[in-house]
């Protein structure tokens, strides 16, 4: 392929992305060394070119279309954004983005307070460092995004207003995952010390997420059973017999997050174990011996050393966590109406009732929002290895 | 009594930080084995035990019964049992390698190489893969359309393509492989059933197999780039100073150096190909079935049968825990290390 230009043989300095220089001549010439490069990864960039983005361009021309069937087999008709519209402004809209309440003070003061917050954040770009076009471009799109977004959540989450699968998937994320961190950390800076028998805890600790996504669904819906689970006696005990969470909206959404973050703490704890156990125990040593107590040490030494291994964690679960989908589906089937439906279920559901254009913007839609996190975070990443170089 | 809240050395908790932390630990370690104790439990019961209340101990709290072991395993459901196991057994390890091989020399390629895809080149390649869906959609012959496409793009990339100077690097590229783990599987799925049915490849081991490399790709792509980049590079001069070619460089340095790396992703890949649901739901009908989809399929018209869902569900977790006790060593020994080193 002539995309690729034949590599040149300059090893990477990783750490400072410099070609060193190799240190002898033209030993290395062969056509088959030339090739190397090529050959080593031209394997998964075609599988990824055939398998990723074919797929993803041909979704995108499916949701701009509506799919009928037909005689010998399917057929689709371009109709243009039809599908998008519907998702936005049309009978979709309460389903994808809620039902929205009216303006109350509480509303108004937070959604002020996050317009200030990302008021402030732009000015100091600004004024402070020195201004690009892209980025520029990027934190006008981040502000337009997060405001747009604090918008549909503090107008859907409290009063009369229902979320949507859009606010609903947002909420598994980001409490999930907040969540899942702060148990991850805690559990592993515990098994870090050395106690007898940790290695019996970390093995047990990383059970939960060999289990197979849709087993474990389904192991929750037994556990959450009021009538017939195990907890069945407690509920009882504390008066909640008839209380059946499934038809609470928020009940419903408790349990699935309790079911995400018991699923997916693990993979927190065993990065997080490694990279508590890779610290070098000098500084900490050191800090001891000047008088430092824990809480210090953890503030000065341990925190700053896993921050970037943290925010890379954070970036891949996040990226998982969007598409969350057997949790809903098994334990509540997305009810009670729709209040539990994620986004991966709702095009799901679209795709169920053959309305494959419909699915195909509900999944664009979500891309769109995970790449809009990613982007967030992958910047975020970039901008701690930066100060910390 | 003061001794009791000093801790011994670094890293060795007091008395009481060790009895406090045991605690916590052990709180955790129940959440996490009681719904497990739960499901095997689950797994001797018949319904009429299931439905009328919980029973928590066997001989105690109800008779338990083989019942649902048997159906599962010699009964009417084994030989589908046994079929979807063994598929599962055929996909997941076989895609898990495949994946390792094509990931980790990209992987290495990524860290030891350096790259320079030109803008101009990728825009005029996604600009004739576009034609080229579009011509293919409108009715026209996959083989003609792809060979005009190709066409097109090797003219274009010798014209408009060299305008455009500015190249990405390597870090762009990673980015990239590794940000094609953000596609929903369900954007991706309905093009890809079509595809395999174009080219009659559904219901078949390819089609998973294929499915699953390429999912799974990005992981191992990321791992084994972080691994590999704490090799240090200075083995590798030594041998190409005395004559060594890259691949043999590749295949009698490096790879021995990351095999700890090497097993624990392939390790990893294996837990997610072997629990992998969605993509076997459409993918396969009949004859490739695994057993996320028997497991769903315990879902009945008259409820959810529970207990063989347990049995089922077990069965499947035997092998993975396996896995889980020889990963917890190779991550606590350094899989990670590269990942964490930042």
């Amino acid at each position: 392929m002539s995309g690729l230009e034949a590599p040149s043989y300059k090893i990477m300095n990783t750490k400072t992305e410099e070609p060193q220089p190799f240190r002898l001549h033209s030993v290395i010439s062969t056509v088959a060394d030339r090739m190397a490069g090529s050959v080593f990864i031209l394997p998964t960039v075609l599988a990824l070119l055939f398998l990723s983005i074919f797929p993803l361009i041909a979704s995108l021309y499916v949701s701009l279309a509506k799919f009928d069937i037909a005689p010998g087999g399917f057929k689709l008709t371009l109709v243009g954004l039809d599908n998008y519209k519907k998702l936005f402004v049309g009978s979709e809209g309460t389903h994808f983005l809620g039902k929205f309440a009216s303006s109350t003070p509480l509303t108004w003061v937070v959604f002020g307070a996050v317009v200030i917050a990302l008021a402030i954040f732009l000015a100091r770009y600004l004024l402070l460092t020195r201004v690009s076009i892209s980025g520029l471009i990027g934190r006008i799109l981040l502000t337009l995004g997060l405001g747009t977004l604090t918008w549909m959540l503090v107008h859907t989450l409290w009063n009369e207003g229902r979320l949507g699968t859009a606010s609903t998937t947002l909420v598994y994320v980001f409490v999930g995952i907040f969540f899942q961190y702060i148990l991850g950390l805690s559990l592993a800076m515990l098994t870090v010390q050395r106690l007898p028998g940790r290695r019996f805890f970390r093995v047990i600790f990383l059970l939960p997420m060999m289990i197979t996504p849709v087993g474990v669904a389904y192991m929750f819906r037994m556990l959450t059973d009021t009538s017939k689970g195990p907890f069945t006696p407690i509920w009882q005990a504390m008066g909640l017999g008839d209380f059946s969470w499934v038809n609470n909206a928020w009940g419903a959404r408790t349990a699935i997050l309790i079911g995400d973050v018991w699923q997916w703490t693990p993979f927190m704890f065993i990065v997080l174990v490694a990279a508590l156990e890779s610290q070098p125990t000098e500084p900490i040593e050191a800090a001891t011996v000047d008088g430092a107590n824990s809480w210090q040490i953890f503030q000065h030494i341990t925190w700053p050393a896993i921050l970037p291994v943290s925010m890379t964690l954070i970036l891949i679960r996040l990226i998982e966590a969007f598409k969350i989908v057997d949790l809903p589906n098994v334990m509540t089937n997305g009810g009670p109406g729709t209040a539990t439906q994620s986004l991966t279920y709702h095009a799901f559901i679209n795709w169920r009732a053959l309305n494959i254009g419909g699915s195909a913007a509900v999944a664009y839609m979500l891309l769109f929002l995970v790449t809009f996190f990613a982007m967030i975070f992958v910047n975020l990443i970039r901008q701690r290895t930066v100060e910390t170089l | 009594m003061k001794r009791w809240f000093q801790s011994k050395s670094i890293n060795t908790p007091s008395p009481v930080g060790a009895v406090l932390s045991y605690l916590v630990l052990g709180f955790w370690a129940l959440l996490i084995l009681f719904p497990l104790y739960w499901l095997v439990v689950t797994s001797f019961k018949i319904s009429s035990q299931v439905a009328e209340g919980p029973f928590y101990i066997p001989f105690v709290d109800f008779q338990p019964s083989l019942d649902a072991w048997k159906y599962i395993l010699v009964g009417d459901l084994s030989r589908d049992t046994i079929r979807n196991f063994s598929n599962t057994l055929i996909v997941a390890p076989a895609s898990a390698l495949i994946a390792l091989v094509l990931g980790a020399t990209a992987a290495y390629a990524l860290v030891r190489f350096e790259y320079r895809p030109r803008v101009g080149a990728i825009w005029t390649f996604i600009g004739c893969v576009v034609l080229s869906i579009v011509t293919i959609s409108l009715g026209v012959p996959w083989q003609v359309a792809l060979a005009v496409s190709a066409a097109v793009f090797i003219i274009l990339l010798q014209t408009i393509g060299r305008q455009f100077k500015r190249a990405l690097g390597n870090n762009d590229i990673a980015f990239w492989m590794i940000s094609q783990r953000m596609l929903p599987p369900v954007a991706v799925v309905i093009p890809i059933y079509i595809l395999f049915q174009r080219l009659h490849l559904l219901d078949t081991y390819a089609a998973l197999i294929i499915t699953y490399v390429t999912s799974n790709l990005p992981i191992v792509i990321w791992l084994m780039r972080d691994y590999i980049s704490t090799i240090p590079v200075e083995l590798e001069e030594c041998a190409s100073i005395d004559g060594a070619s890259r691949y043999r460089i590749f295949w009698s340095i490096v790879l021995p150096l990351a095999v700890p790396g090497l097993v624990a992703t392939f390790l990893f890949v294996l837990v997610f190909t072997w629990n992998e649901y969605l993509l076997a739901l459409f993918l396969s009908s009949a004859k490739v079935q695994t057993l996320p989809l028997t497991i769903v399929a315990q879902n009945a018209t008259r409820g959810p049968q529970w207990w063989n869902m347990s049995v089922l569900i077990l069965i499947m977790i035997v092998p993975v825990i396996v896995i889980a006790i020889v990963l917890e060593r190779y991550i606590t020994r350094g899989l990670l290390i590269g990942a964490v080193k930042g």
